[in-house]
């Protein structure tokens, strides 16, 4: 398969190297295990693996290693333990792990090893992750890539919910002086069968915790499965309905002050100069901070500090990207692909034969726009310095990442730093290892007395993303006499992450991707499914304009290319057959379908769509058919899926950052609009699990929505849509209605 | 100084006249269950009631909630007992990330109060505010389960 890339060739060969590791990664990282042990057992109770905890009084707390952002982590993977454990789920609690190397994710770490090819590279921050160390990937606490049910959870608490179980049975024979195989282990009791016998886990937790974990771990079938699979209860929803759970904007200590940022409004930019006098002649400002590319304001609370930062005016050396234009940039990526010279992504028999040979060649060109992730909690961090001690608090996809970068940062060795966790308001790929938030905490925390919190404005937050990057694709396919694809030619600029985002799962004979490297000028961090976002819309979009040019039905002519991919024509099936493909829709409304891989989960989406007054589409329905080989709690999957796909949506119809003289010109909701209540559609999603290998949950709902709307609209209109969003090439004729009335009033 | 009754209590505060009330919640009187979200009053992030309104705090001055009750998340519930709406959003597992859900949850709360079997144009029409995580679906049940309680 043209599966594996140049970059991952590189990374297969760190993992060779590597090798060694996986053994001694088998279970847990045994020369951190007693570490673990000692910062996560509590007086009283017994830490029988790294990730488990066993009182007397026979609760079980799950350590999660994991950052929760809605996705419901918090609950899936203890879950997942309390399984294989053959826990009580009402004795299981949760508690998140500090961001320590003993709680390293070394499920992750070991996926990584073995060189999966859908673990996301964007792990250590760096784009090119060919060079990435192993030492590296195991100062890993990472959320994101879908990864954390998927190594985390698959490869660490199934194990070592295994291994806390066979320890408390071990213990038990032992007590008891019978064979383990006469012990049975329910619903956190355990039982000698002949004599009836019977002790809590927590009764023998202290005894158990002396052995150490076995290595010959024997895991449940799903058919024994209670708590996987059902619908539990999220652990963090309580304290999110009554005010109670603290986000990082929310960290109160004494003595703190609050402050307000504002960065070089140019990327790149530095501080030239700023007059502090304006700011320090207001109420209750207390400092404005310098820094290389940044001035602050600090106060006694946050509108202060705000205001008075909104009254300086600092001068910028704007650098070397003054010029930019969204023009400029799109004008840049078009000679990249002009110029030539491509990388070549993965290609298998021989396309530019088989493009002159096809019986007839359809070329089509799409372009995706700059994105921002805009969290609903805008970037914040709370820092304190301590002579050399230096105090976090703060919401982070990746806690021990962030705490080895703020250690960096800080210039102080890492055990001087507490990280403590806080609740985040949405992450989406912005709070992994694009922590500058932190980086700018630390500055100017290193400034004041006591602990100070830096929060962004909104408009700061929507300037100094790390934006989902812009991209132009060029697309080329050969068709045969009987509507089949002899030659698909895959063109774009900039390839990120995941490096299977460019691949298609359709059973092209003769095929190629190559892509334009360097044509992004724009700080660049991983969006809610990253490359797939851009990729889906090329890819399904020109699928769509194949079955058109091949007079063909759109969902058949893809189920025709899927022939050596029988999960996903079983989901694509499921997803036609759920949305009644083929029968008429709604007066009105037409119904487009597409269908994505991502993060090891397969969705197949139809949507059903009008066009709103003013020309807007309005998606009334989607249907969505998921294999992700198992689901472990459908209702968070499911919300997952609704909720991934309603961010699609939104950046479908109205997501865009321009860019206009090196700055962003959004700058708040009102110019860069969301889907809202009355936008959001009736979604059905429904799972195919097949036992496939553990698909993530986050991500693959987002990318499918927008060709699938684009194609839907197509469907309606006869119109391609070959550039998001999706407002711009409705807006034109709204506009045109729209000034004939107004030229008459005036 | 201004004086004001939040969640049952009178507060009297010290501060500008212009301040939004929303940081007269946070940073002076620590209710921080009410959150920033965009400044503008675009998102209903910082929603809460006054005088049983839903208002959007970011952009309402701390000298118009002079005599006023405001009633923020924290003030929802009766000692242990949820509000309806707060009950609904946990059996139908509303939040995802839950930032924007205190500001949903008051926005339903003044919804339900003046539609008691709100439909689903009426929900669309009175629940403007942004969740990113898009809960809306489970939102809308709450909604509706809330309605029936």
């Amino acid at each position: 398969m043209g599966k594996i890339t140049r970059r991952l060739m590189i990374f297969g060969g760190v993992a060779v190297a590597g090798g060694g590791l996986v053994a001694g990664y088998a279970l847990l990282p045994y020369e951190t295990i007693d570490r673990a042990r000692k910062i996560g057992g509590k007086d009283g109770e017994s830490m029988l693996a790294a990730w488990v905890r066993i009182a007397p009084d026979n609760t079980v707390t799950v350590i999660v290693p994991h950052s929760e952002m809605g996705q419901g982590v918090h609950t899936s993977l203890p879950m997942m333990l309390a399984e294989e454990l053959d826990a009580d789920w009402a004795l299981v609690r949760m508690e998140q792990a500090p961001a320590d190397m003993a709680f390293a994710n070394t499920g992750l770490a070991r996926g990584y090893l073995r060189g999966d090819t859908s673990i996301p590279g964007w792990l250590s921050g760096a784009a090119d992750f060919g060079f990435r160390k192993i030492a590296e990937s195991m100062n890993l606490q990472l959320t994101g890539g879908s990864t954390s049910i998927r190594f985390t959870g698959v490869d660490g608490m199934r194990r070592t919910g295994a291994a806390a179980r066979a320890m408390l049975i071990k213990a038990a024979a032992a007590k008891w002086g019978v064979g383990e195989d006469a012990i049975e282990a329910k619903q956190s009791r355990l039982t000698h069968r002949a004599s009836g016998r019977s002790s809590t886990y927590g009764e023998l937790a202290s005894a158990a915790g002396a052995y150490d974990p076995p290595t010959d771990i024997r895991l449940k079938a799903k058919k024994d499965y209670t708590i996987v699979g059902t619908p539990i209860k999220r652990f963090d929803i309580p304290a999110k309905v009554n005010g109670s759970a603290k986000y990082g904007i929310d960290v109160r200590v004494p003595n703190m002050s609050f402050a307000s940022i504002a960065a070089s409004p140019v990327f790149g930019g530095t501080l030239k100069s700023v007059d502090a006098a304006p700011a320090m002649a207001m109420r209750g400002v207390k400092k404005v901070v310098k820094l290389a590319n940044a001035v602050a304001v600090v106060a006694d609370n946050t509108w202060r500090a705000k205001e008075a930062l909104a009254a300086l005016k600092p001068e910028w050396n704007e650098g070397a990207k003054a010029a930019l234009t969204s023009q400029s940039i799109f004008a840049s990526m078009e000679a990249a692909l002009d110029k030539g010279g491509l990388v070549e992504d993965h290609a298998s028999g021989d396309v530019d034969a088989s493009l002159k040979s096809a019986k007839r060649v359809v070329e089509a060109s799409y372009r995706v726009p700059f994105l921002a992730h805009a969290t609903m909690e805008v970037m914040n961090c709370t820092a304190h310095f301590e002579g050399d001690r230096l105090t976090i608090w703060g919401g982070f996809q990746n806690g021990l990442g962030a705490k080895a970068a703020a250690a960096a940062w800080a210039g102080i060795p890492i055990d001087n730093i507490t990280l403590n966790h806080t609740v985040m308001g949405g992450g989406f790929g912005r709070r992994g290892n694009t922590v500058d938030y932190l980086e700018k905490a630390i500055a100017v925390a290193r400034q004041v007395e006591g602990p100070v919190q830096v929060t962004w404005t909104r408009e700061e937050d929507m300037t100094q993303d790390y934006y989902r990057h812009a991209s132009v694709a060029r697309m080329k396919a050969g068709l045969d006499d009987n509507g089949k694809v002899v030659a698909w030619l895959h063109t774009f600029t900039d390839k990120y992450d995941p490096p299977e985002a460019v691949f298609v799962n359709y059973d092209f004979a003769n095929r190629a991707a190559r892509y334009a490297e360097h044509a992004n000028p724009i700080p660049w961090g991983p969006w809610r499914s990253v490359d797939h976002t851009q990729q889906g819309f090329f890819i399904e979009s020109f699928m769509d304009e194949l079955a058109h040019a091949a007079s063909k039905d759109p969902y058949e002519f893809r189920r025709s290319h899927l022939s050596n991919a029988p999960r996903h024509k079983a989901v694509l099936e499921l997803a036609a057959s759920m949305a009644g493909w083929g029968t008429a829709a709604p007066s009105g409304r037409a119904r487009g379908i597409a269908m994505r891989e991502a993060f090891g989960t397969i969705v197949a989406q139809v949507a059903e769509v009008s066009l709103a007054a003013g020309g807007l589409p309005r998606v009334h329905r989607v249907w969505s058919a998921v294999d992700p080989g198992e689901v472990i709690n459908p209702a968070t999957f499911t919300a997952q899926i609704q909720g991934g796909a309603i961010y699609g949506l939104t950046a479908a119809l109205y997501g865009e950052i321009t860019i206009d003289k090196g700055r962003v010109v959004q700058q708040n909701f009102p110019d860069y609009e969301m889907v809202r209540m009355a936008d959001a559609p009736e979604h059905e999603v429904r799972f195919i699990e097949s036992g496939a290998r553990t698909g993530g949950a986050g991500e693959p709902g987002t990318a499918p929505i927008a060709p699938a709307v684009a194609n839907a609209l197509f469907a309606l209109t006869g119109k391609r849509m070959r550039a998001l969003p999706l407002k711009n090439a409705t807006a034109r004729v709204t506009t045109n209605e729209r000034v004939k009335p107004n030229a008459q009033k005036l | 100084m201004i004086a004001m009754t939040v969640n049952g209590t009178s507060h009297t505060v010290d501060v500008e006249e212009g301040m939004p009330l929303l940081w007269v919640l946070r940073d002076v009187l620590n209710f921080t269950g009410t959150k920033y979200g965009c400044g503008v009053g675009a998102c209903g992030a910082c929603t809460v009631l006054i005088d049983g309104a839903a208002t959007r705090s970011c952009s309402f001055p701390a000298a118009l909630a002079a005599g006023k009750a405001v009633t923020t998340i924290e003030g929802l519930a009766s000692g242990d007992t949820l509000h309806k709406v707060q009950q609904a959003w946990i059996d139908m597992q509303a939040p995802q990330c839950g930032f924007c859900q205190s500001g949903q949850i008051m926005a339903a709360v003044a919804l339900l109060q003046e539609k008691p079997q709100p439909t689903d144009a009426e929900i669309d029409a009175a629940m403007t505010n942004i969740c990113r995580c898009g809960a809306y679906a489970q939102i809308r049940a709450a909604i509706h389960s809330a309605a029936k309680a």
